[in-house]
């Protein structure tokens, strides 16, 4: 059922006044604490001074905004592609998957900040090695759930195509990758945030643009209002990155979220993993 | 093709045996089954849970292969999957995301039909089978039974000359199963297809059937193949309500050592 327009607004108010609260008080709490001087104003910056920052400086931050975004949707789709192929290449064979399964674990379980810098080595201080950290970071959450979801086709589904005679490859385009898409979107959905991290982190490495370099050089400067302001538009940058795939995915799967309960809890359940 | 001696049947399961194998143990479902149903003819299988209804119609579609035995359908002899077949299985299994109608239609696409006619077609068995208006509803937006009456069109589709039914109304409340034995036995007189339909229901398969077979607990064995001396049309309260009808499923009832009887 489709709810009706204003319906559907309120709802949206409803999810969203209890975060939209929690942000505020937040907000509150961390005024406090600068303004009664429980904390050195150089240590944190108050919430005035931050955002004072962000409008002042906007054009730098923009720019570094730019770097880190462009590169975060880069290893995203990179690590979603590599994935999804990976994934099925792992459900249609036994031998792929036993042989791909350990190396996949292997490379998942190596601290991604660990070998940062050998790809700065490798590949130089441009975008390619913070695309590369991405992608690394990103590509296991994916294969996981398209496995999962390729998986968890219905038996008796497989077995229906089958006296169908439409063959495996109508089987996969019709039913098995359909049925998989509400699992793949929970995967991207952890993927996007892990992407981000992982250009983050890549900067920090060694690169003279992107939101990890303005953080290390406000670090560097003991400047907290620039660190904090930085924190800041990476968040955004990810939260935004993230809400874009949970339109995508209720408008490429109203039948799934239709039937799901409260989004903004699984929005903030998935967000937090 | 293989040499068959009855061309006739639509059906042919000849001495199939059906062993399992698991890591230690080895599980016979199916001892010794020989059944031949003739073209257009409406058989119900019963027995006991688990003894090996639904392995017998997987034998049937090809789904599964007999450990020895051999199946023929249509006159020819059941290697793999078969594709000349229309299958209901205990729930619709239908794909959530597709409408009604392009549920019905998911048959057509994996078989490569005619679009235009196999829409008509569609339009016609939805029709046919009390769905309409609900053409674009989405599986989650329809009853159990109007689920399972999408599974019933999508089976009949493309038309098959044999129609293997699990346990389809299982799942439905009495009222509902009713209107779906009613609905099926026309459906039948309709299209002249073969039916093989496994139930535990006895007045269901006495309902509906020229013939009912009886199996044994597993491993399974024909225990008894009763004719149903009713007329083909078969007005439902009348019947419910004939002698005929009460010796066949009171038999039935006994083979199957019921105390009372249960759906
Ligand atoms: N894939 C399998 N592997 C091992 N054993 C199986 C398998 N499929 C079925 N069996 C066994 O074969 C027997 C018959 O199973 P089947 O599903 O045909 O029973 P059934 O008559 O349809 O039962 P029900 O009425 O409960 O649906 C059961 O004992 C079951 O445990
Ligand atoms: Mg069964």
């Amino acid at each position: 059922m489709k709810p009706v327009s204003g319906d559907r607004w309120r709802g949206v108010a409803e999810r969203s006044w209890r975060p939209a609260a929690l942000l505020a008080a937040c907000l509150v709490i961390w005024h406090l604490i600068t303004v009664t001087g429980l904390v050195e104003a150089y240590l944190v910056p108050s919430p005035g001074k931050t955002f004072d920052l962000l409008v002042d400086k906007w054009s730098y931050l923009w720019g570094h905004t730019w770097v880190t975004t462009y590169e975060t949707i880069l290893g995203f789709v990179v690590a979603g592609v590599l994935g999804v192929l990976m994934a099925v290449a792992m459900v249609y064979s036994r031998t792929i998957e036993s042989t791909a399964y350990p190396v996949l674990l292997f490379a998942q379980v190596i601290p991604k900040i660990a070998i940062a810098p050998l790809f700065v080595v490798w590949l130089g201080f441009g975008f390619e090695p913070k695309v590369v950290v991405a992608v690394l970071m990103a590509f296991f959450p994916v294969v996981i759930s398209t496995v999962t979801g390729l998986k968890s086709v219905d038996a008796e589904m497989l077995e229906l195509a089958a006296t169908m005679g439409g063959g495996p490859v109508k089987t996969f385009a019709k039913i098995r990758f359909p049925a998989a898409l509400p699992h793949l979107f929970a995967g991207l959905k952890v993927a996007i945030t892990l992407a981000v991290t992982g250009a983050v982190v890549g900067e920090f490495v060694g690169s003279n643009e992107g939101l990890g370099y303005v953080i290390l050089q406000a670090n560097g400067n003991m400047d907290t209002p620039m660190l904090f302001a930085g924190l800041i538009v990476i968040s955004v940058v990810g939260i935004l990155l993230f809400l874009l795939l949970e339109l995508a995915e209720q408008l490429m799967l109203p039948w799934h979220s239709s039937r799901r309960g409260a989004a903004v809890t699984t929005l903030l359940a998935k967000g937090g993993s | 093709m293989t040499g068959t001696l009855n061309a006739t049947a639509a059906v042919e399961i000849d001495n199939v045996a059906v062993r399992f194998h698991s890591k230690r143990t080895e599980v016979t479902a199916i001892e010794q089954v020989s059944l031949d149903v003739a073209p257009g003819e409406f058989v119900s299988i019963v027995g006991p849970s688990g003894c090996g209804k639904s392995t017998l119609l997987k034998l049937v579609s090809g789904l599964l292969k007999p450990s020895a035995g051999s199946v023929t359908l249509l006159g020819e002899q059941v290697r793999g999957p078969r594709h000349d077949i229309g299958f209901v299985f205990q729930r619709a299994a239908l794909l959530e995301w597709r409408s009604a109608r392009k549920n019905i239609l998911l048959q057509a696409e994996m078989r490569g039909m005619n679009s235009a006619e196999a829409g008509k077609r569609a339009d016609e068995l939805i029709e046919m089978t009390g769905l309409s208006g609900f053409e674009n509803a989405l599986p989650h937006e329809l009853s159990g039974g109007m689920q399972q009456r999408v599974a019933l069109c999508r089976a009949l589709l493309h038309q098959p000359r044999v129609l293997l039914m699990d346990e389809p109304f299982g799942a439905l409340d009495a009222l509902t199963r009713e209107q779906m034995n009613v609905e099926l036995h026309r459906v039948w007189r309709e299209t002249g297809t073969t039916v093989l339909l496994v139930t535990h229901s006895i007045a269901e398969s006495v309902y509906l059937a020229n013939r009912v077979i009886v199996l044994t607990q597993r491993p399974a064995v024909v225990k008894e193949v009763i004719e149903v001396d009713l007329p083909d049309e078969r007005d439902y309260s009348a019947t419910m309500a004939r002698p005929e009808f009460a010796t066949a499923t009171a038999h039935i009832r006994d083979l199957l050592g019921a105390v009372t009887g249960h759906d």
